[in-house]
């Protein structure tokens, strides 16, 4: 996976400026490869288009796995493996189960949906990041578009004129 | 966010001018640069009492139970009652970073971290005496629900102690998966700024390779919004099964149902001091004075006032239905906590938790940090006497008067418990040193709402409007 790409950068220093920028280029029929931000800009993933993200049905579908392992476990522990007569009280006494099955839900759900943010996004403990501009995590924000065999001079120069028009206090190239 | 509508009599939250520039170099800067003496006097004094934990629990593990002062009529003792200290002092991290959030409460950016960090510590300390407790720690693995050669023989599901064991092990990792996938970000902040290759690689291990992808904020900000939903009844939860060790019991003093909701205010109560304890001193030390502003300390303090209070009305309720029930062994119960033995105890505790947070009700006093850190220490020593009146008054004088003792600790159990504050105060420091001790990227997204010289505008633009007639929007200022 070490095949770089080449990307044509464009640099801000306002998330306000960042958001109307993103609309306008993608009004002007251009396609953004993807948007780094030293923080989450609110909006921004609407500009974009992006899809929501379904984690937090994954996060249902975990803590629905949950339930069921601890529920089913107790009831094979308490109902047929090991079953113990106190005074003749039920064998399955739910309410007393409760706290387990749902601390054992959310550990689940949490646990669940944390592994598949990373897997998602593919970061990992080492792992060699491709990092853009460095100042992308401390005060600036880039836009970048993938520059592909397809893209000519006239298509960088375009974009580059438009992203400029629009605020971009630096305009590059870059092959990571 | 500038399109966002935050009323003007909202004072602000960062002072100074900042720029996202200035942030980042603010925050990282603690973590860079020559170690000061200071913090290493304090990191390693710290870390000899973390070493009297080690001894201590090494000296109990090799004698016995029998080496602290616990025994058949106490049978829980200071262990307990620390132990039910330090998970309460953990839930201020959650409710600040979990139930805040959900709140949109933006205060919460300033002290989110280092709360939620001090909630990790402060489980692993309490963690140490139920585990030590066991006596036979070697054999501690017996709590967790696994087939075994004992016929199986299984954990009782019924058992509050074995809801505890979920509860607190669940809690740990929902708390440290939410701390650490917050601080992910961060380390990526500090691995861009780093000078050499080694800080780069030490600091590009711990972010994951983060680099701030559009796509990666959003499922960040919808995993911490659902870690966020799924850590507030968590948090409720954890304190309530620890009430119910108690309140499932037959012991008079401890059979209640006012026990849950009494347990969690108090939680939140005790939290808040250890919090404001330890944020008032690391704002001065780290220069983060313009982070952490009074009004976040007021914020803090008007959580104190509210769950002090509560816990004060449950004092209350507790000695009326010892009174109404007409039951003579409840009654003696807490007439025994009042006027007993330990009488300093129970009037400790009631001076720290419910006479001393009323100071709050004044804005002054909410705003003065000597005033604030004074009643941090005080709540702090309240808050472990509820738990010693609960715990030991309740049990030293039980049903049969023959048996009846008065309880005092070794120097095991001393030992033990102030070194959990050493070991607690080790991790602090590391923490503080090693690690981003404010979320960059979160204040970074409210800057714009509540920088000073965001709120100074839009002050400006308002104030002759007539609403605000007679505010102190119309003088220009917050206060």
């Amino acid at each position: 996976m070490s095949d770089t790409k080449k990307y044509l950068v464009g640099m801000f220093d306002d998330d306000d400026v960042l958001v109307h920028a993103v609309k306008d280029v993608r009004n002007a029929g251009y396609e953004i490869t993807d948007a780094f931000t030293p923080f989450p800009v609110h909006g921004l993933e609407h500009a974009m288009g992006l899809e929501p993200t379904r984690i937090h049905t994954a996060g249902f579908f975990f803590g629905a796995t949950g339930f069921t392992v601890a529920f089913s476990m107790i009831m094979f522990i308490n109902k047929f493996n090991y079953p113990t007569d106190f005074g003749g009280k039920p064998d399955f006494g739910f309410l007393a189960y409760v706290p387990i099955i749902f601390e054992h839900t959310v550990l689940f759900s949490a646990i669940g949906m944390t592994v598949s943010f990373y897997y998602l996004c593919k970061l990992w403990p080492g792992k060699k990041p491709k990092i853009i501009d460095e100042r992308t995590t401390d005060h600036l924000f880039a836009l970048t578009f993938e520059l592909d065999s397809s893209k000519d001079a006239k298509y960088i120069d375009s974009v580059s004129e438009l992203l400029k028009k629009e605020g971009a206090i630096e305009v590059y190239q870059k092959e990571v | 966010m500038a399109s966002h509508f935050e009323s003007p009599l909202r004072e602000p939250l960062i002072f100074g001018n900042k720029t996202y520039k200035q942030i980042t170099i603010d925050i990282v800067k603690p973590t860079t640069g020559k170690v000061q003496p200071k913090w290493l006097f304090w990191t390693l004094v710290s870390a000899a009492f973390a070493g009297l934990f080690v001894f201590c629990i090494t000296w109990e593990v090799c004698f016995g139970i029998g080496t602290w002062g616990a025994n058949k009529t106490v049978g829980w003792a200071w262990d307990i009652t620390n132990f039910v200290w330090w998970i309460g002092i953990g839930h201020a991290g959650t409710l600040i970073s979990a139930i805040l959030l959900l709140f949109r409460q933006k205060w919460r950016t300033g002290v989110n971290r280092a709360a939620e960090a001090m909630t990790i510590f402060a489980v692993i300390c309490a963690g140490q005496f139920p585990i030590f407790h066991m006596g036979r720690v070697w054999d501690a693995f017996f709590i967790f629900p696994y087939p075994n050669t004992r016929g199986p023989l299984w954990v009782n599901f019924t058992s509050p102690l074995l809801w505890d064991v979920f509860a607190i092990s669940t809690y740990f990792t929902v708390s440290l998966l939410f701390w650490y996938t917050g601080l992910v970000p961060d380390f990526g902040t500090v691995r861009d700024q780093s000078k050499t290759s080694g800080r780069w690689k030490f600091y590009n291990f711990l972010s994951f390779g983060w680099v701030g992808s559009a796509k990666h904020w959003e499922r960040w900000e919808s995993l911490s919004l659902i870690l966020a939903g799924l850590s507030t009844p968590l948090v409720l939860s954890v304190h309530t099964i620890v009430s119910f060790d108690f309140a499932t019991s037959i012991v008079p003093g401890w059979h209640t149902t006012i026990m849950p909701p009494y347990f969690v205010a108090g939680a939140i109560f005790s939290g808040f001091a250890m919090v404001l304890t330890l944020m008032l001193v690391a704002r001065h030390v780290m220069n983060l004075q313009e982070y952490i502003t009074l009004a976040h300390i007021e914020s803090m303090n008007k959580v104190m006032l509210l769950t002090g209070t509560m816990v004060g009305i449950a004092y209350l309720t507790e000695l009326f239905t010892a009174w109404y029930s007409g039951n003579i062994y409840e009654s003696y119960a807490f007439a025994n906590r009042a006027f007993g033995p330990y009488w300093w105890a129970y009037w400790a505790m009631m001076f720290c938790n419910l006479v001393s947070p009323q100071v709050f009700w004044f804005r002054k006093l909410r705003r003065n940090i000597a005033v604030t850190f004074v009643m941090s220490i005080l709540i702090n020593i309240g808050m472990w006497f509820e738990r010693f009146v609960i715990i030991v008054i309740s049990l030293h004088r039980d049903y049969l008067p023959s048996s009846w003792v008065y309880y005092s600790p070794t120097w095991v159990e001393i030992g033990i418990f102030v070194g959990t504050i050493g070991l607690f105060m080790t991790l602090f420091l590391l923490f503080c040193r090693f690690f981003p001790a404010i979320a960059i990227a979160e204040v970074k997204a409210i800057l714009k709402v509540s920088g000073n010289q965001y709120r100074q505008k839009q002050l400006e633009e308002v104030k002759n409007q007539e609403v605000y007639k007679n505010t102190s929007v119309e003088a220009g200022t917050w206060d």
